[in-house]
């Protein structure tokens, strides 16, 4: 429970029904930290974070996120808070200026509204309603009226989800900027790329429990685990998958006399470390 | 400075966050055609089209007062439950699932100010209505303003009981539907019943006694009499089944309904999805 973490979470457990769908998880958010949960649907992610929220009441375990149990949440606490929850229709008679000024209004020390705007990318759609924005320019909105409170702690639920690659480049921008302002954010996403790209850690959850956590180079021994070496020999392409890949390079070195041709070592990446770790089928 | 040091200052307080929610609410409510047709021009249209057929008939016996003339205080009265009753059923629900009461719980916003924009939003529709509605009576239908004091005064008092009673009965009663979509189809069917048996569409006098006894268990029948007494002559007492205006009993009703709205609305009044908690 120390202060310099954002989110401090132990033995959390949550059951709908006969099902567990959050089985004792741990998590530790320090402040100023891009923490990314990783998992199949169904996984548990979004209980989590909604209870971590605010929204929902868990069965047991002990949770703090800025020093406070959310289920005990006021209006104090959720003005350092930030949420950008999934697939939001509302506000669609509102213009996108009229929405984003309207939120500012609920926060003690808000970020200028204009200021946002540009940031997010919908400068030039301030005046349209907000249902004729696209999936990813609606997207954007929710990420402005997410940041517009100034949060210390910003949750972004799939948040890049309909995004083209450009759109998600510039996302990834917005989310680096509102780091290096010191601001700790707590993504949920299915995809790896933006978690590598994004996040100093990642734990990868499943059927309710955490099944690894850690820097996403090195997760689940990525970087000590099998790599695979390939190179050319004899007139074919030679593939080994070792613990040890110096040795089989130096062996090959050896026997070719020096250049080994085509020669390539390569770790997992981190999609096949997490098919890994949930398994094929959870994974779709 | 960075984000994370600063001393988080109160977030502003229900009042003004309030204020704000009302005018959020104005805009949304008159920008949506389905809100601002079916809880806000309905009862101009009605009354129009009511009155262009029956306007000039005069009521049995009576021959100085029109069938439009008791018409037009029926649809005030139906005004007070369109723009509350009927208006916060149905846009509940609507904002329960498009993600509006959700993403509210998320910000610092306290709960009661979302009441208080709700509360705003019913008054302020209901005033510029029920103006509509007296200026299109009087020049077209006959209809005669209340040129006492005391008229004024019953037609604020039962105004604004009716507000409030069919406010927090609306809050209540936006727990019922089970989604957003099916709200209207839920809502429009109570708040019709209750017109047909409540003296709006027919003279309440002339409906059948059991009809006339189940109308009285709910507070239209009463908002439809009291608005009578403010908008006709004190002699067209005489067609009520008691053949006074009971403006006493009235207020008892109303009041009644108030506090059971309360009730209802604080035990059955849900921020979340059902499956959500």
């Amino acid at each position: 429970m120390t202060d310099d973490l954002a989110i401090d979470v132990s033995g959390l457990r949550k059951r709908y029904g006969d099902l567990w769908a959050v089985d004792g998880v741990d998590l530790q958010v320090s402040r100023g930290e891009c923490f990314a949960l990783l998992g199949p649907n169904g996984a548990g992610k979004t209980t989590t974070t909604e209870i971590l929220e605010g929204y929902r009441r868990r069965d047991s375990g002990e949770v703090r996120v800025l020093g406070t149990d959310p289920a005990y949440a006021n209006p104090l606490w959720k003005s350092r808070i930030g949420i950008v929850l999934q697939s939001d229709r509302d506000l669609g008679d509102l213009t996108v200026e009229e929405s984003v000024r309207h939120f500012a209004g609920y926060y003690p020390q808000p970020r200028k509204p204009d200021e946002v705007i540009e940031w997010v990318g919908l400068a030039e759609k301030r005046s349209a309603k907000n249902a004729t924005l696209s999936g990813g320019q609606r997207r954007r909105l929710d990420v402005a009226l997410g940041i517009i409170g100034r949060p210390e702690l910003l949750f972004l639920d799939e948040p890049t989800t309909g995004f083209d690659p450009e759109a998600r480049r510039g996302f990834w921008d917005l989310i680096k900027a509102l780091k290096a302002e010191g601001t700790t954010i707590m993504l949920t996403t299915h995809y790896l790329e933006e978690a590598e790209h994004l996040a100093e850690r990642v734990a990868v959850i499943s059927a309710g429990r955490v099944l690894a956590c850690g820097d996403p180079d090195t997760l689940g021994g990525r970087q000590r685990g099998t790599a695979r070496v390939s190179w050319l020999e004899a007139g074919e392409v030679r593939v080994v998958d070792t613990p040890h890949p110096t040795e089989v390079v130096l062996e090959a070195s050896a026997r070719l006399g020096g250049d080994v041709p085509e020669l390539s070592v390569t770790r997992p990446t981190l999609e096949q470390v997490y098919l890994q770790l949930v398994g094929p089928e959870a994974a779709e | 400075m960075s984000a994370t040091q600063r001393t988080p200052l109160a977030p502003p307080g229900t009042w003004a966050l309030g204020m704000r929610r009302v005018s959020i609410e104005l805009k949304q409510f008159f920008r949506d055609r389905q809100s601002a047709v079916f809880n806000f021009l309905l009862p101009v249209l009605l009354l129009v089209i009511f009155g262009s057929v029956f306007g000039s008939q005069s009521l049995g016996a009576r021959s100085d007062i029109t069938f439009a003339q008791y018409f037009v205080a029926g649809m005030i009265a139906s005004g007070i439950v369109y723009t509350s009753f009927q208006n916060l059923a149905i846009s509940i629900p609507l904002e329960r699932e498009d993600g509006t009461l959700k993403r509210l719980q998320g910000t610092p916003m306290p709960k009661l100010a979302y009441f208080v924009g709700k509360v705003g939003l019913v008054f302020v529709a209901y005033v510029a209505q029920v103006t509509l509605l007296m200026l299109v009576g009087r020049l077209f239908y006959g209809l005669h303003l209340p040129d006492t004091a005391a008229q004024w005064f019953t037609f604020a008092w039962v105004s604004v009981l009716g507000l409030v009673c069919c406010t927090l009965l609306g809050i209540a009663f936006s727990a019922v539907p089970r989604e957003g979509k099916g709200a209207s189809a839920i809502v429009s069917p109570v708040v019709l019943v209750l017109q047909f048996t409540s003296g709006v569409f027919f003279v309440f006098s002339q409906l059948p006694h059991w009809m006339q006894v189940f109308a009285s268990l709910f507070p239209l029948k009463w908002l439809t009499q009291a608005m009578r007494s403010v908008f006709l002559p004190d002699s067209a007492q005489a067609l009520e089944v008691a053949g006074t205006w009971e403006l006493g009993r009235c207020a008892l009703v109303l009041g009644a309904w108030c506090v059971a709205g309360l009730v209802l609305a604080v035990v059955f009044f849900r921020w979340t999805r059902r499956g959500e908690a």
